[in-house]
């Protein structure tokens, strides 16, 4: 900015004002060359070449400035203050202090003169300018370059104006001034210079305040202009076309205003293109691409780049809420159609707003339900199924893409009517929020005597009004709902007869909750299988055996197997569930058909527990093998190993003996019921042999995916061993009905088909240590000489310590320097008092010499 | 005096009369000789039927007696018929003695009875009565005998009260227990063990040594309780003190207290045992009886025949053939070939897993050994691992790894280059006996390959080791010995705090679905 105040002038340009610097640069005996030890090239030395004797004076003159004076104030009370203007004033130079004083002399006078001079306008002034002109400029825009074009003015105004008397500082301003001005010079007096000035500063500022309101009024119309068309290019305008204009100024608020307008303008997007089927399918796919990856990483043990999350549709900055996950589903779901568009899904989130409008509300709405009924029906199918019917389509997705998915899922329209029908039904009785429970004694009274489907709204609804987003406490109250919801799955299954059916209702939920809280979920599960393998292990360190796990666990193990990966390496809830599998199966003796079901049933879990990452659990084929030993009529010749928990002989070894071969030809095969782990009535011989028969062929049919998912195992023949001398010798195909004989000739293909010869085993070949490198190890130095800390505080701590030391140095020497210039000056002090008594003493002796001179010639003129 | 009076007041509410009655009857006798027939009362109510009342009078008798025997008021030396006796020219004293005598004795079988009642409170204090005559009557003898060289001791009163204790009927354990502070008594301990000795020849000698399983468990039971001790100098509580010649006394020599126990235990063992029993007395065998024994290698039939039996059995056998081996010098032929035949499945799955892993592990650190047998237990520890629990698996991992470290030219078994790509059958003999003859030098570990898709993490990285030549530190195998599936199971139950739990991404519908849907092709909700 123009107004910049001039470079301040300290002592040292004085000092060198009085050479010029060229003269003393060159001088030889006032330079000092620093020897320099080394080139470094590129560097830039500021002190190569020092002037001592400059910066010597220079410091000593400082010192007289400030140091000599306050000790010449020292003990003195009193105190010279110099009050003339601009004394002190070092920018000024000395003309203009002179012509300074002279001025206020000069108002001082006229002052004095015009205190009787009641009548005479005056004008008022403020810093030598007119109070009315200032007021005038009040309403003036305020621009940036305002100032500079006033700061321009005051400095010519002054300049001109008090510049009269040095007639150096004159302007010549134009030609034809100049030669008037020669020619008037001398007849003009002072006077009448001072007032043609006054004259024509006055005359210019007319005409600037003229140019000034033209510029407004250009502004103005611009501005309405601007306003006519701005409707019509919202969105488009660049910032950049305001700022080429900054010499239209609009009122300051309006301008502001404005400014912000534009600030806050939302810029039109492109808007993000309608995505083709196509397209999605292979977005789907690659996530089940990458869930997949991660999925098989996680198998393989690797614990090294854990950090993306296995349920994607969380995105990166979820705030864990499960917020956006909803959002997220709803609008895969409204693409994936097709036939959804944009219209109908807004409508469907003005419902959901609607909706939670009306949650807050509470009952008192019901009248305007009743009118959104239809709507909310429509709305709230959707809803409910939305865990059922995305993911539904999810899975149907993943059939096209994952060869493994072997079966169709249930088609989602089929259960849809009557799902609405149910619906109908409930609705005039459910409320529609509800708090969360805060115990599970609240939960139990909540869905108490509600229908399977009605228990899975209720669930579903105060999942909804519960939200972590909706209040702070939520999502506690979510995570605790978690836990209850297990411990309730478990007293389903075990009340009698127990209510699977409504467990089968709930799992969604559970599912939804799971992936909202995955800590929650984690931790409930793991405390259920924890109590469950410690009170196992109690009644076996009694007993040294235990009683096979209730339906519960069964159903708690097949949830753990729903909500967690199993095929994980390691993983907080899957392995110990399988850790626990495996304990019941080496460790629960087989003591009747009820506790071969429940076996059979672990043993089912354990196949799917690894039926993904093929791991191999030895109790699994021990149980299956034990198993079949128990179809075998005659004990004695078939001498195979028997592994704990089955006996070799006993009463509870021919479990699986046929009464009567009869039986095979009237017997069709059925799915065991779970409900017969618990209680199991078996009326006739008949009931009976159909039931081991089912058994056998579950049994049977385990086996058969047994070999298939080991049969890569290099102890493959080993392992199946003592199965393939059962089927082979002791359990004739001939005794067994049709479908069991196939599978009976399938698994005997199958192991005999493996390869018995195997490579023998060698180390893994090492890898070949890398030979030492001799380019050179890069290090970026930020900074030369010693080793700074690594971090950037170390960094700067070093940077403060090293400025403080060389400070602290610096004062030091000032301070002694200091001191010896006060020691110098004190002596200088006391050698001129010394010198001035000598003197006076000289002048008094000398004074009395030659009055005694005098005397003594007086007195010799009298003598004589 | 009047039986007929006595009976009424024993009736239920005045129970506590009768106790006041029997103390009041107590005092009376042993204040004056006039009342010697009430003792009658009191062993009327020590045949009552009412635990209460049996009780009072258990501890009468025992204050009685006690003081009678005390002020040598019993008859001493040999009793003459009590009719006799009484009709006899005696003198009052001495009829009086004889009396007194003869109610002492009745008493006493009175009581060995009551260590058969069916209330344990009674058996108790009958049986601290008991012990309280035997030490009152080891102070005053009744035999009439010169003490000056003879030792006093009831031997017959302690007989019959061990006689009472082995029952052959009812299980004594929980009195046992409680005569188990008694046996602290070194000369009580000294004379029981020989009556347990006389007591158990002549019972199974009865017998036929036929198996009798609650007698011969009350014998064990009383016999596990003797704690012996361990040097002379701690031969310092005894019952019966003897004045003079107390050094000559057997009961204060260690070395006839080693003799008479191990002459109890080898009489005890000599006999059929049943199977339980077997596995109860080998698992104290190394560590409560070996050590006290004077001849511990007097053991070695009852041991090979032990290890012999096949089994559990055998296993247990092994830590007393370890101590007999060790410490004693025992040669035993074809003791690697046994062991080796005793690897079966069953290994893994038995109680006692940790302590034979434990001893085997020290059979076979020994680097003598030739290096086909350390093959051998290798391939057949691998071979059962097939089918072991994970927990056994982190032992027998370890334990293999620990072999083949030991002997290096076992090596081959996991790496050997010089055959790499040679394809062969696994040429070892699961059947053969003969740990020289089943070719498992000539075969790889292939089951430690298969186990590297073990579903455990831990065993499945246990396994992993092969894969790379093994450290040369041996594994800690006591740290994994006794770890059961549930301390297995806390490891990772403990484990996840820290990182964030991965999901199953497949959203779950039904409960029998997903997962490869194993379970709902089986089964069915309903």
């Amino acid at each position: 900015m123009g107004k910049k105040a001039p470079k301040k002038r300290n002592l040292a340009d004085k000092v060198r004002k009085t050479k010029t610097a060229a003269e003393i640069k060159n001088n030889p005996f006032e330079v000092k060359i620093n020897r320099k030890k080394f080139d470094v090239l590129g560097r830039k030395s500021k002190h190569d070449v020092g002037l001592p004797g400059v910066s010597r004076s220079k410091a000593i003159n400082k010192r007289k400035e400030t140091l000599l004076k306050e000790y010449r104030q020292k003990n003195r009370s009193n105190k010279f203050i110099d009050r003339r203007l601009g004394e002190y004033d070092a920018k000024m130079a000395p003309e203009d202090k002179i012509l300074l004083r002279f001025t206020i002399e000069r108002q001082r006078v006229h002052e004095k003169r015009d205190v009787y001079n009641l009548n005479e306008e005056e004008e008022l002034t403020h810093y030598g300018q007119s109070l009315a002109e200032m007021e005038k400029f009040n309403d003036a825009v305020g621009s940036d370059d305002e100032s500079e074009e006033k700061g321009l003015l005051s400095a010519e105004l002054t300049a001109s104006h008090f510049g009269g008397g040095g007639g150096l500082l004159r302007k010549k301003t134009s030609g034809g001034d100049q030669l008037d001005e020669q020619s008037s010079q001398r007849t003009r007096s002072r006077q009448e210079l001072i007032e043609e000035l006054i004259q024509k500063s006055k005359q210019e500022k007319r005409e600037r305040q003229v140019q000034k309101e033209e510029a407004q009024e250009l502004t103005e119309k611009l501005d309405q202009d601007w306003k006519s068309i701005q409707a019509l290019m919202v969105k488009k305008t660049p910032k950049a076309e305001h700022e080429d204009k900054p010499e239209e100024k609009p009122k300051p608020e309006e301008y502001d205003m404005m400014v912000r307008e534009l600030g806050f303008e939302m810029k039109a997007q492109p808007s993000e293109k309608m995505k083709t089927p196509e397209e999605l399918a292979r977005e789907e796919k690659e996530r089940l691409q990458k869930l997949e990856a991660d999925r098989l990483r996680r198998m393989m043990g690797d614990e090294g780049g854990d950090s993306v999350q296995s349920h994607a549709h969380v995105s990166a900055d979820d705030l864990n809420d499960g917020f956006l996950l909803d959002k997220h589903d709803k609008k895969t779901l409204s693409y994936q159609d097709g036939k959804w568009n944009i219209a109908e899904e807004s409508e469907g989130d003005k419902e959901e707003e609607a909706e939670s409008g009306e949650e807050d509300a509470g009952a008192e709405e019901a009248n305007e339900e009743e009118d959104e009924d239809s709507e909310e029906e429509e709305e709230d199918t959707s809803e409910d199924e939305d865990g059922h019917s995305d993911l539904e389509s999810e899975q149907e997705s993943e059939n096209e893409e994952s060869e493994r998915e072997g079966e169709a899922r249930r088609p989602p329209s089929l259960s849809r009517e009557e799902l609405m029908a149910r619906q109908e039904a409930a609705k005039a009785e459910l409320p529609y929020t509800f708090t969360a429970p805060e115990s599970y004694e609240d939960l139990k009274g909540l869905l108490h005597g509600h229908s399977p489907d009605n228990q899975r709204l209720i669930l579903a609804r105060t999942q909804k009004c519960n939200h972590p987003s909706l209040a702070a406490g939520n999502k506690l109250k979510l995570q605790k709902l978690v836990g209850f919801l297990m411990e309730y799955l478990g007293e389903l299954a075990t009340r009698s007869p127990p209510e699977l059916s409504a467990v089968d209702k709930l799992i969604p939920e559970l599912y939804a909750l799971c992936q909202m809280f995955p800590e929650a979920a984690c931790k409930s599960m793991q405390s259920i299988l924890g109590d469950a393998a410690h009170s196992m292990e109690e009644v076996i360190e009694v007993k040294g055996l235990a009683a096979f796990p209730t339906l519960d666990m069964l159903v708690y193990l097949k949830v753990t197997a729903l909500l967690f990966p199993t095929s994980d390496f390691r993983h907080p809830v899957t392995t110990p569930a399988l850790l626990y599998i495996s304990q019941a199966l080496t460790k629960c003796p087989v003591r009747s058909l009820q506790d071969l079901t429940s076996g059979l049933a672990l043993c089912c879990l354990a196949v799917e527990y690894v039926s993904f990452s093929k791991r191999f659990l030895p109790e699994l084929i021990n149980f299956l093998s034990g198993t079949l030993r128990l179809a075998v009529q005659d004990k004695a010749s078939a001498g195979c190993v028997v592994v704990p928990p089955f006996r070799p002989s006993g009463k509870h070894s021919d479990l699986l003996v046929l009464s009567s071969a009869e039986s095979c030809r009237s017997w069709s095969e059925t799915k065991l019921p779970l409900v017969s782990t618990q209680q199991l009535e078996l009326n006739s011989d008949l009931d009976r042999d159909h039931y081991r028969l089912n058994c056998l062929s579950t049994c049977l049919d385990l086996v058969k995916r047994c070999c298939l998912l080991y049969k890569d195992l290099t102890s493959f023949t080993h392992i199946f061993q003592p199965i393939r001398t059962l089927l082979s010798k002791h359990l004739s195909r001939q005794n067994l009905p049709g479908p069991l004989q196939e599978l009976h000739r399938e698994i005997l293909e199958a192991i005999s088909s493996a390869p018995v010869t195997h490579t023998r085993l060698v180390f893994d070949k090492k890898k070949p240590i890398p030979l030492k490198l001799f380019t050179p190890k890069i290090v970026e130095i930020l900074d030369y000489g010693k080793k700074r800390g690594c971090t950037r505080e170390e960094r700067e701590k070093e940077r403060l310590k090293h400025k403080y030391k060389k400070e602290f140095k610096g004062a030091l020497r000032e301070i002694r320097k200091d001191a010896r210039f006060l020691a110098r000056e004190k002596l200088n002090e006391v050698m001129n008092r010394d010198e001035e008594r000598k003197r006076k003493v000289k002048m008094l002796l000398g004074s009395l010499a030659t009055q005694e001179g005098e005397w003594k010639a007086l007195k010799r003129k009298k003598r004589k | 005096m009047a039986p007929a009076k006595k009976r009424n007041v024993s009736s239920q509410p005045n129970a506590k009369r009768a106790k006041i009655d029997l103390e009041g009857i107590v005092e009376r006798l042993l204040k004056s000789r006039k009342h010697a027939n009430d003792v009658f009362d009191i062993l009327e109510f020590l045949q009552s039927e009412k635990e209460k009342d049996v009780i009072c009078a258990v501890n009468a008798c025992c204050k009685l007696f006690c003081t009678l025997l005390e002020r040598n008021d019993l008859f001493i030396g040999k009793l003459p018929e009590e009719d006799e006796a009484l009709n006899g020219g005696r003198s009052a004293e001495e009829k009086y003695k004889i009396f007194m005598r003869h109610r002492y004795n009745s008493c006493v079988e009175i009581m060995l009875e009551h260590l058969n009642h069916e209330t344990h409170e009674v058996k108790e204090s009958a049986l601290c009565c008991l012990m309280k005559f035997a030490a009152e009557q080891g102070q005053h003898p009744l035999e009439d005998l010169d003490w000056s060289e003879h030792f006093s001791f009831p031997r017959e009163l302690i007989h019959a009260v061990v006689q009472t204790l082995l029952s052959q009927t009812s299980d004594n354990s929980l009195l046992i227990s409680r005569f188990q502070e008694f046996l602290e008594m070194e000369d009580v301990r000294y004379y029981v063990m020989s009556a347990i000795r006389e007591n158990v020849a002549t019972v199974m000698d009865k017998n036929k040594g036929a198996v009798l399983p609650v007698y011969q468990s009350n014998v064990f039971t009383l016999m596990s309780n003797i704690n012996m001790p361990s040097q002379d100098s701690e031969l310092t509580n005894f019952m019966v003190k003897q004045e003079a010649k107390h050094e000559d006394w057997k009961a204060a020599k260690l070395l006839d207290h080693k003799r008479a126990f191990e002459r109890m235990w080898l009489g005890f063992l000599k006999y059929k045992l049943p199977n339980s029993m077997y596995k109860k007395v080998l698992v104290i065998l190394h560590d409560s009886i070996l050590p006290h024994m004077s001849k511990p290698t007097l053991m070695i039939d009852f041991l090979t025949a032990a290890y012999d039996v096949g089994g559990a059995i055998s296993l247990l056998a092994l830590n007393g053939l370890f101590v007999l081996i060790h410490q004693h010098n025992l040669e035993y032929p074809d003791f690697y070939k046994k062991l080796y035949n005793l690897l079966e499945p069953s290994v893994f799955h038995v109680k006692y897993r940790a302590r034979f892993f434990h001893l085997a592990n020290l059979f076979l650190s020994s680097s003598h050994l030739p290096v086909y047998l350390v093959a051998a237990f290798a391939k057949r520890l691998a071979r059962l691992a097939l089918t072991a629990p994970p927990t056994a698996l982190l032992i027998v991992l370890p334990f293999i790894y620990n072999l083949i470290r030991r002997h290096p030219s076992c090596r081959v078994l996991i790496h050997k280059p010089s055959a790499e790509d040679e394809l062969l059958e696994d040429p070892y003999l699961m059947e053969e006996e003969d740990p020289a003859l089943c070719r498992a030098l000539e075969s790889s570990l292939w089951e430690i390959k298969t186990l590297q898709k073990h579903y455990h993490p831990d065993v499945a990285k246990a396994a992993m080791l092969i894969n790379k030549p093994l450290p040369e530190q041996e594994d800690d195998l006591n740290e994994v010995l006794e770890m059961t599936a549930y301390e297995l199971m806390e490891r990772d139950l403990k484990l996840s705090q820290s990182k964030s739990v991965p999901l199953e991404f497949e959203a779950a519908t039904h409960l029998l679905k997903g997962g490869g849907e194993v379970l709902g092709q089986h089964f069915c909700l309903v």
